[in-house]
């Protein structure tokens, strides 16, 4: 009789489900779906003979070049501060946690920002960086670096919980056996965080193929050169070029689901293995 | 911990070089331009802080993004808090697929989620078309705004709230109603203030988002100046007018305002886990 009042009548409960349901079908299947049906209004033919024109493929291109940057450096990046942070204890170790995720908390557009105030022609280093000839700000290097900003914390801040729940343990038997400290790093810390490891990765490959704001600030969106497949779409859509910019859109689209579901396994298959406090 | 803690950091090698490519590589891509910006902020005049900040767009354009968040965040609590009541409370054919889905926002590029959010509440579109006869405009005005701040918004509050529902004690609830109160009530005077710590950080995670976003807006904003457009965008503006000071200028106080979010979302989670430590 009792436990009968700890939920809630049928009625309400499919009010309830219903309610949430046309709320997420409202703002998640159809903007999702919107794009699908876009990109494909004039048939399969106009659909991929807009993802094979030429300055879409360099979009495609530079787009897989800055992640095949970004996402690397930010994994060894990721690595070197788990290890320091949750091997070690030294002064000052929780102000490094919160600097590490201090790109979380800054507006795409100031992370793009701070690199022209700092490499663009009237920048800080601009006057020394041109009579150098480097070239940061509207070409390759800066959209790298400001894809590097925005995408900074995501394999730190997933390995450092997963890692500091694991200890040190392992490690010293391993060392204290004779291993050597890449040795152990490599056969001991590495298996026991791969799981975790691959989780950050997907989010951060996701993100920096994905950004907007913070490359749009540095690229100077020049066709074929420092295009990348999300600025593509903004120049397609103002164009007027519907079929081609939610094409080139359903490419970050399948990406985005492709990342979901992955991620969506990781959690469901190596709960245990990947850090416990996703995101929050 | 207190194990781990007696045994000397000797053991393990490596602090040196991991601490060390750490925080080269923290200073280099984060706290260097970040630093770069306020040195920049820190060279502007009285007038040119107040030239900036009398400007009636760049006033607009602060309303409409703190207000539009403020707006969004609150909505995203509501339909944020049924939709992971729906999801840990009831069992519903496909559950694990839309609880997979709620990250949708986080993997999705923001230009993809603009350029949909646009095809759909734009005039001809699917929403649009509907509400057009109401004489309802939501693409193109401040409503279109608030709409991709809720999209933005909504896994923050779903996935803050999720565990703490989970791990909610059902003997609590067993013994409201034994007390004899209805479901209703055992809600609002239960349930609801055990959720209100994470509902409140979820609040503010999804405020902080919106405040800062930039590619899932500008589409559907439409960019009317003093009416639709919103801060990071008004930095683009000066940027793009070669008004590094008033970009800077803007940038500044934004940050400012999510560093301080910040440290509020930070005193939010340590209050939570006291009360989480407290309760068992």
């Amino acid at each position: 009789m009792v436990r009968a009042n700890v939920t809630e009548a049928r009625w309400a409960r499919w009010l309830l489900t219903g309610l949430a349901l046309a709320f997420l079908t409202l703002f998640l299947a159809m903007p999702l779906l919107a794009v699908l049906t876009q990109a494909l209004t004039k048939g399969f033919d106009r659909y991929f003979a807009a993802l094979s024109e030429p300055l879409t493929i360099s979009a495609i291109q530079l787009t897989l070049l800055v992640a095949a940057i970004a996402v690397p450096l930010n994994v060894v990046f990721g690595l070197c501060a788990s290890w320091a942070i949750t091997k070690f204890d030294f002064p000052g170790k929780s102000l490094l946690i919160t600097l590490i995720d201090i790109p979380f908390s800054v507006s795409p557009v100031i992370s793009g920002l701070v690199y022209v105030l700092l490499f663009g022609l009237q920048g800080l280093l601009g006057e020394w960086m041109t009579e150098q000839g480097f070239r940061i700000i509207f070409a390759v290097p800066g959209i790298v670096l400001a894809t590097m900003f925005v995408t900074f914390p995501f394999v730190a801040r997933e390995l450092i919980p997963l890692m500091e729940e694991q200890g040190r343990d392992e490690e010293e038997a391993a060392l204290t056996l004779g291993a050597g400290g890449f040795r152990t790093f490599l056969l001991v810390t590495l298996p026991n965080v791969r799981w975790g490891l691959l989780y950050g990765v997907l989010l951060c490959n996701a993100r920096a193929m994905g950004e907007f704001g913070a490359v749009s600030v540095v690229s100077g969106h020049i066709r074929g050169l420092t295009n990348t497949m999300p600025l593509h779409v903004e120049i397609l859509y103002n164009e007027y070029d519907i079929v081609g910019a939610f094409a080139v859109a359903s490419l970050l689209a399948l990406l985005a689901l492709v990342t979901l579901g992955a991620k969506s396994l990781l959690e469901w298959r190596y709960r245990d293995e990947i850090a416990a406090n996703h995101r929050v | 911990m207190i194990g781990a803690r007696s045994i000397p950091n000797r053991v393990i090698p490596g602090f040196g070089l991991t601490l060390g490519i750490t925080l080269v590589y923290l200073s280099v891509v984060v706290l260097i331009p970040l630093a770069a910006l306020f040195l920049k902020a820190a060279g502007m005049t009285w007038a040119q802080w107040v030239a900036t900040f009398t400007d009636w767009r760049v006033i607009a354009s602060l309303k409409l993004s703190f207000g539009g968040s403020a707006i969004a965040a609150a909505l995203n609590a509501v339909f944020g808090l049924l939709v992971a009541w729906v999801l840990v409370r009831y069992d519903f054919p496909g559950r694990k697929l839309v609880d997979a889905m709620v990250d949708l926002p986080f993997a999705l590029p923001t230009a993809v989620a603009g350029i949909a959010l646009t095809a759909l509440y734009a005039p001809n579109g699917w929403i649009g078309e509907l509400l057009e006869p109401l004489g309802i405009k939501v693409a193109f005005t401040p409503v279109g705004v608030v709409v991709a701040m809720v999209f933005i918004g909504l896994p923050f509050v779903v996935r803050t709230v999720e565990p703490v529902l989970a791990d909610l004690d059902s003997e609590v609830e067993e013994a409201a109603a034994s007390l004899g109160a209805g479901r209703l009530q055992t809600f609002r005077r239960v349930i609801l203030p055990a959720l209100g710590p994470a509902l409140l950080t979820g609040f503010a995670l999804a405020f902080a988002r919106a405040v800062g976003e930039y590619g899932s807006i500008i589409f559907i904003a439409g960019n009317m100046p003093g009416v639709s457009e919103i801060a990071p965008l008004m930095i683009i503006t000066k940027l793009e007018q070669y008004d590094y000071l008033g970009a800077t200028a803007i940038a500044v106080v934004m940050l400012v305002a999510s560093f301080a979010l910040l440290l509020l979302i930070n005193a939010l989670q340590k209050w939570r886990h006291a009360r989480l430590r407290g309760a068992s």
